[in-house]
């Protein structure tokens, strides 16, 4: 009989991991600095910086550092629009753009 | 290693994609009905649509050895207009008895409006009087999370569900477990930036268990690799997981949630009954 799927650790060591995923990651968040960098240099960047996307981004950067696992799905949560009730209509709604208009998450 | 791709829409792909597939092993692909990248005017619109989905694709994928499957409704995007998307509802159990559809979708909510929700549960209903499996979207980005809650909610409440026989695609990291805990399938779809990467998919297979779950590419128009199936296959089994493990989750999962229709003609290597809890 074969067994049905639960959940299974990752099959490689953490050396492995990191030896494989290391220079990926280093270059990711490189991307994401050079990103900021390149705001700060923009026009009128200071307009940005309050931007609700970029303090979405800022947000989700601190949850990089948490130590617990289940950073991710956290990270997601913060793009997210948490609120419950369905829109009255599609009119004057805009096409999704990645973070959610939150006055909870601060500049 | 045989793989299906249970999420794909090749109505946007060329036949150069067929021969990639075909070449790289897989040997079914399962199509829903989406938006076309633009809001249709009529319900012909749609019937014609209907027909290039049940008609001509599986005549283009058998010429590479490919079974090609459908799913029919009006998407939520245009079922926003419910008038328009009460008109295409009438004409899909039409479709619902050609030979290759295997059941109602992809339904669900787009930008999580009243309307859509409406729509949403006339298809539901639809399904459930026909006696179709349920294949759903969940929305974009932001939209993600509300949407899967609001859908799931609404599944529990309505009498005659059964989770088995409904799958929630588009999964993601923060709306996983919610669609798991409420017994439905699961779909992650490989998307090189607005949904999962091959890397992240595995990492929640082997987080939440190889159960009731499958990988699409959902391959479109837009920023999509119809061969994403494959490089997430590639990525587990770099990663050390068993042929049996890759096999279960790549080509046996979506034989036994389609099996449900005996439309579908794979067999999985390993027979449901035959599977055990570990």
């Amino acid at each position: 009989m074969a067994p049905t799927g639960g959940a299974v650790s990752h099959p490689q060591t953490g050396k492995q991991v990191v030896d494989h995923g290391f220079l990926a990651a280093r270059a990711k968040v490189l991307e994401i600095a050079a990103f900021l960098d390149r705001l700060d240099r923009a026009h009128e960047a200071h307009s940005a910086q309050d931007d609700f996307r970029i303090r979405a981004l800022r947000a989700a950067i601190q949850e990089l550092s948490a130590a617990q696992p289940g950073r991710a799905a956290r990270i997601q949560l913060i793009f997210s629009d948490l609120s419950t009730e369905p829109a009255p209509t599609a009119q004057g709604l805009k096409p999704a753009v990645g973070a959610a208009l939150r006055p909870d998450l601060k500049g | 290693m045989r793989i299906i791709d249970p999420h794909i829409h090749m109505v946007s792909r060329t036949t150069d994609d067929y021969q990639r597939l075909s070449l790289a092993g897989v040997a079914a692909v399962s199509e829903p009905a989406f938006w076309a990248g633009f809001d249709r005017s009529t319900a012909a619109g749609f019937k014609d649509y209907f027909r290039h989905l049940t008609e001509f694709e599986p005549r283009r994928a058998a010429q590479y050895g490919i079974q090609h499957y459908s799913w029919i409704c009006i998407n939520p995007k245009e079922a926003e207009d419910v008038k328009l998307a009460r008109d295409v509802i009438a004409i899909i159990p039409e479709f619902l008895k050609k030979p290759t559809v295997l059941g109602v979708g992809e339904i669900g909510l787009n930008k999580n409006t009243r309307n859509e929700l409406t729509i949403f549960e006339e298809h539901v209903a639809l399904a459930l009087r026909e006696k179709q499996l349920i294949l759903i979207h969940t929305p974009h980005l932001e939209d993600k999370h509300k949407g899967t809650k609001l859908i799931v909610d609404c599944l529990k409440r309505t009498p005659g569900i059964d989770p088995g026989r409904v799958i929630v695609d588009h999964v993601e990291e923060h709306t996983i477990k919610l669609v798991r805990d409420a017994g439905f399938w699961c779909g992650i779809t490989l998307y090189p930036i607005s949904k999962v990467t091959p890397e992240r998919a595995i990492d929640m297979v082997e987080q939440y268990g190889n159960d009731r779950i499958w990988l699409n590419s959902a391959g479109d128009w837009g920023d999509s690799n119809p061969m994403n199936t494959l490089v997430a296959l590639q990525e587990a089994r770099r990663r050390g997981h068993s042929e049996a493990w890759l096999e279960r989750l790549f080509y046996n999962n979506p034989c036994y949630f389609f099996g449900q229709n005996p439309k579908f003609k794979l067999q999985p290597t390993v027979p449901v009954n035959a599977l055990t809890r570990s």
